[in-house]
């Protein structure tokens, strides 16, 4: 009997749990899955406790209603991946041997990488809202504010869904306008990119909402610190901006095991072919998910376009078959811009987002890189949709996992 | 492909002013960057970060990150803003003849 473990049962690891169960024989192979909580959050929800669209139950569910029976589900830390030796080593001490494994341990935010953010004021007037602790006590917070400086703050790239700081700003913008007090904020988007995005048509597009809806940007900004005491955040070339409530989206980083098992680069991101999805380091290692260090952006559906490759991949290397090239980066998100209006963007490594409909060329039915409410119901749709058949490795109807070009309004060089 | 002439010699540029060739690269050529970048004066500190981010990138075929380079006790982050203000690594890099580090997504 050979192993095959996985680390990590987010939304990556949960959906190759539920496409090798399906793919592997039984008899040749036993399918394990470590992960140390209970809980499963549907992130993507995160974005709208602060404002309260939806409330703490709607974006948690028990993990294990997600992952096969006839699959083994550990409950634990992982301490220690032993790549040399093939084992991995969890915190009560236990080891667990494998033939393949599948790393899958995603990102987190790591305040203590800027100095002074986790200080006095730290869920105070200082808040994040990417992690369900920080979302709530936000809401909170903004429940009873009644205005002043609103500074939204990036620190640095990359992070998991790197759109989720402008989709903040736009639902913040709605939410003060609903609550009568719109007039009463100032809000400030402060980035160290050169712009309001890193593509460059759609940082175009957000950039020229951001000025309708009044949210000052201040670009090119490398954060130093944050005094709380005083309330300002300093750049390395000295300018401070003044905050009455900030929101942070701090360092993002993966899990300190990937730094402990000596499998990372700087951000414990794991050093990945990026069309392949192997490790650099070992053969019978791969990685997927937020966990990589490939140059696409870390979404769950990018995880999702990922997953169908890795399962051709790892059924190639059961069989010793050479690898597919297949992952073309390929990511799509809905860009909620309040009011209940959303918009669309697909690309991948190579092209950028552009104009024109999805998922079919022409009927669409929704509009790419443009406003509309029916991306708005897209992206409440995709609550379902991530729960029901993502989770369990099921196509999106009528989405392929390599971006198509036809029905989009590509530029050519 | 674009060129550019630093006091009479010439050199191959992307759009965004960086070097195309890093064999075309010499410290005339660094040192009339680093004026268009603001940089009035090469210091020897300056050299030896320019120096150090050459030789990583030959050996590593990439540019170090500001977190590396703190880590591994090669500058703190604040010296290099004070180096190279307003960004450091665009910069740097630029002086010495490198690729421009890629932005993430
Ligand atoms: C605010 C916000 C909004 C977002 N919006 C969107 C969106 O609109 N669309 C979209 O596609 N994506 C969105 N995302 C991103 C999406 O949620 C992630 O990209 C996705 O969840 C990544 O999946 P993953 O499996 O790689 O990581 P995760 O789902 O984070 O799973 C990693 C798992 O590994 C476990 N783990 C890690 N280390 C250890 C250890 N040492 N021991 C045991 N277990 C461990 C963790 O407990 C966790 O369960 C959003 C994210 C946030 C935070």
């Amino acid at each position: 009997m050979k192993n095959l473990l996985i680390l990590g049962a987010g939304t990556a690891g949960t959906m190759m749990v539920n496409h090798l169960n399906r793919k592997l024989n039984k008899k040749d192979w036993k399918i394990t899955i470590v992960d140390q909580h209970k809980t499963h959050y549907y992130q993507p929800g995160f974005l709208f406790i602060p404002f309260d669209i939806y409330k703490e139950k709607d974006v948690i569910k028990n993990k294990k209603q997600f992952i096969p029976k006839s699959v083994e589900y550990v409950q634990e830390e992982i301490e220690l991946i032993e790549h040399g030796t093939n084992n991995v080593v969890l915190k009560n001490g236990k080891n667990l041997p494998y033939d393949i494994l599948i790393i899958a341990t995603g990102s987190k935010i790591v305040p203590d990488e800027i100095e002074g953010l986790k200080g006095e004021g730290w869920f105070k007037d200082v808040f994040d809202f990417y992690t369900i602790e920080g979302a709530s006590a936000l809401r909170d917070k903004l429940e009873n504010w009644k205005g002043g400086k609103f500074v939204v703050h990036l620190a640095e790239m990359p992070i998991k869904c790197p759109v989720a700081p402008l989709e903040f700003c736009f639902l913040a913008d709605w939410y003060f306008t609903k609550k009568g007090i719109r007039e009463k904020v100032e809000m400030t988007y402060v980035t160290p990119l050169t712009g309001a995005f890193t593509k460059q048509n759609c940082s175009d597009v957000l950039g020229y909402l951001m000025e309708e809806k009044n949210i000052k940007i201040v670009p090119d900004f490398d954060v130093e610190l944050v005094d709380e005491k005083d309330n300002f955040v300093q750049s390395y070339d000295g300018q401070k901006i003044g905050y009455d409530l900030l929101v942070t989206i701090p360092t993002n980083m993966g899990d300190e095991v990937i730094a402990r098992s000596d499998l990372g680069d700087d951000l414990n991101f794991i050093p990945t072919d990026k069309h392949t999805l192997q490790s650099k380091k070992k053969e019978n290692i791969f990685v997927i998910g937020d966990a990589t260090d490939v140059p696409a952006s870390k979404a769950g559906s990018v995880a999702h376009f990922q997953a169908d490759v890795l399962t051709k991949n790892i059924m190639k290397f059961i069989n010793g078959k050479d690898l597919v090239k297949e992952f073309d980066g390929h990511a799509n998100c809905f860009i909620e811009s309040g009011f209940g209006k959303a918009f669309l963007i697909d690309f991948n490594y190579d092209i950028e987002p552009v104009e024109g409909t999805f998922p079919l060329p022409i009927i669409g039915p929704f509009a790419l890189l443009k406003e509309s409410r029916l991306n708005h119901f897209g992206k409440l749709i995709f609550r379902y949709i991530y729960w029901y058949l993502l989770l369990k490795g099921l196509p999106m109807p009528g989405i392929s996992t390599q971006m198509t070009k036809i029905g989009k309004k590509i530029k050519t060089k | 492909m674009a060129t550019k002439d630093y006091g009479g010699n010439t050199v191959d540029v992307n759009d965004e002013g960086y070097l195309t060739e890093f064999k075309q690269w010499n410290e005339a050529i660094g040192e009339a960057i680093a004026k268009e970048e603001g940089i009035e004066q090469m210091t020897d500190r300056h050299w030896e970060i320019i120096k150090y981010l050459q030789k990583y990138f030959e050996d590593n075929g990439e540019m170090p990150s500001i977190r590396n380079m703190k880590k591994t006790g090669v500058a703190d982050t604040k010296e290099l803003y004070s180096l190279f203000p307003g960004g450091p690594l665009k910069k740097s890099s630029r002086i010495a003849g490198l690729k421009k580090p890629e932005s993430c997504i």
